[in-house]
């Protein structure tokens, strides 16, 4: 589903975020991505979401080759990937509700479809009585869990994550991996940067180590 | 909105509506198209409603904008009905040659009343006209001097209606100056061509005001989107990577765009036909004055239209141009 070919990155005027790094996640699989802070974790999911281009090599999402996915492609591209970030990037004038549908808005689909999926969305993520608070009233866990429920409701085969623990306490970041499991569960591909070695070791999945720009490991050894 | 994937059956229009559902059809499709447009179209006038004081005050700039050049030519309109009508100031004063008998010259007179180009004629006698002489020249005693009349006939010709530039005037004049029997035919034509010369002036100079404050709303408009674009720097790059596309993130800053236009010419109208009403009173008080016919017209339904539309394309362009120019530059990072 994320194929990795010899893909490095250098942005302008500065030095390799990533180089030559190769990996294959499988439909359905889900995985960690950590390393030491700069190691390029956050570059890397930026070129999946086409929010940087690579410098050198390929990669493939659901074997479409991104180098042929144009600027004016790019938006019905990003529908296909749910992204959810640290800093949760909510609208804060905007409902719980209104936040929730905005991929659907922008998809053009009806009004009772939006409002069932975004209430299955809600319901997920634990939310479904806070729909008509705005973001500002909710307490951080909570933000973050809208910003799931937002990347989850167009159903996208892909889940990325960028630190989505990094302002909660451990409990909570539990939780929230917890959440990302069960989406797993139903087929979605899941990649999730982290720096908290603790919670990836407790949660035993597929974890691939970034150490200044490089594939440096990989638990368990890729078997494809 | 009411196309759902609705199992429960529903009306006579069910089949229809699970057949869309499945797979749009073109009806479907257009119908969805218009109806996400009327969100946006309320989505931002909902916006603006949030701001009322700022968003007034940018639709009240284009106002007046708009206002001034169309208070201006609907004044030089009413001027120009006025100077067309010629307001029965504009006759032809026909002199007849000595040796033209009242007879005859009564007969011409009747004769040039046929024609199209004449509105009606007056006829002056010889005797009359030694009569009006007398009586306001103070010439009268040394008339009395005289053995004969001096005076010739005088036929007096006013223009028919339809002749309204100085040209046709002039063709009209020419015409009755080749008539044999006149001697003289005399039109003080001066003031109109000074009038008309004047208009034709001032209309340029409206022109060039309409344009330049035409210009002046593009730029309001595009100054004050521009800022709202500024503003709204973070939703646009969140919306770009949930997958929205430029068209879907213009949509709504060029409705805003519409609207401050819109409601701009709206109040330029109201402001236009305030002022008119205002000026009616004693523009026909001051007609009464000088016996005039001439009442202020104000301004029709076709003006309010023409307003609020050419506001609301001011209003698109405006904002077309500042999305076209600032859009493009917020990607996410
Ligand atoms: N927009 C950018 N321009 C220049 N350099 C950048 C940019 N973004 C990240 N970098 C650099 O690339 C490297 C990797 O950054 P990043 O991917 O953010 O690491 P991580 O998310 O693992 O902390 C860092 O050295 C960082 O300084
Ligand atoms: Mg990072």
């Amino acid at each position: 589903m994320i194929l990795f070919e010899n893909v490095s990155k250098t942005y302008p005027g500065s030095h390799e975020a990533l180089s030559n790094v190769s990996f294959h996640l499988h439909r359905g699989d889900m995985a960690f991505l950590t390393g030491h802070s700069g190691a390029g974790k956050s570059t890397l999911l930026k070129l999946i979401a086409l929010i940087e281009r690579t410098t050198r090599g390929q990669i493939l999402i659901g074997g479409q080759n991104l180098a042929g996915v144009t600027k004016r492609k790019i938006p019905y591209f990003r529908r296909n990937i749910g992204i959810i970030f640290q800093d949760h990037r909510l609208l804060l004038d905007r409902t719980v509700f209104d936040n929730v549908a905005l991929p659907l808005i922008i998809a053009g689909l009806d009004y009772r479809e939006i409002t069932r999926k975004v209430r299955a969305a809600l319901d997920k993520v634990n939310l479904l009585n806070k729909e008509k608070q705005l973001p500002a009233t909710l307490s951080t866990g909570e933000q973050q869990r809208v910003g799931i429920a937002r990347a989850v409701v167009n159903k996208p085969p892909v889940l990325l994550a960028d630190e989505p623990t990094g302002n909660l306490d451990p409990e909570l970041s539990e939780e929230i991996m917890k959440m990302f499991e069960q989406f797993n569960q139903v087929g979605v591909t899941v990649l999730i940067a982290s720096h908290d070695l603790e919670l990836i070791k407790r949660m035993q999945h597929r974890t691939l180590v970034l150490g200044k720009g490089k594939l440096i490991a990989q638990f368990p050894e890729e078997d494809s | 909105m009411r196309r759902g994937r609705t199992k429960k059956p529903e009306h006579a229009s069910r089949k229809m509506q699970n057949t869309s559902s499945r797979r749009p059809g073109l009806i479907a499709l257009i119908k969805n198209y218009f109806l996400r447009h009327m969100q946006v179209m309320f989505y931002s006038i909902g916006q603006l409603s949030r701001t009322p004081f700022s968003s007034l005050m940018t639709s009240a700039v284009i106002g007046i904008a708009l206002a001034l050049p169309s208070a201006f030519f609907t004044l030089l309109d009413n001027v120009q009905t006025l100077s067309l009508g010629w307001d029965g100031n504009a006759q032809i004063s026909l002199f007849m040659k000595y040796n033209v008998s009242n007879s005859d010259a009564q007969k011409l007179a009747t004769k040039l009343r046929m024609r199209q180009e004449v509105k009606l004629t007056r006829f002056i006698s010889r005797e009359q006209a030694l009569e009006e002489f007398r009586t306001h020249s103070g010439f009268g005693d040394v008339l009395d001097v005289l053995e004969k009349n001096p005076l010739p006939a005088v036929i007096v010709v006013v223009p028919a209606t339809t002749l309204d530039t100085p040209d046709q005037i002039e063709t009209l004049l020419t015409s009755l100056k080749n008539i044999p029997e006149v001697d003289l035919a005399q039109l003080d034509l001066e003031w109109v061509k000074r009038l008309h010369a004047l208009l034709e002036t001032a209309q340029r100079g409206i022109t060039i005001l309409a344009v330049l404050l035409g210009l002046s709303v593009l730029l309001v408009v595009g100054n004050t989107i521009r800022l709202g674009i500024e503003n709204r720097r973070d939703e646009i790059v969140i919306t770009k990577l949930i997958g929205a596309t430029n068209r879907f993130i213009r949509r709504p800053f060029l409705y805003t765009g519409i609207w401050y236009g819109l409601i701009g010419g709206l109040l330029a109208w109201s402001a236009v036909f305030t002022t008119m009403m205002l000026l009616k009173a004693p523009v026909n008080r001051l007609a009464d004055l000088y016996y005039s016919q001439f009442t202020l017209s104000l301004p029709g339904l076709e003006n309010a239209l023409l307003l609020v539309f050419s506001g609301a394309l001011l209003g698109l362009a405006g904002s077309w141009i500042a999305v076209g120019r600032h859009l493009q530059d917020i990607e996410p990072t």
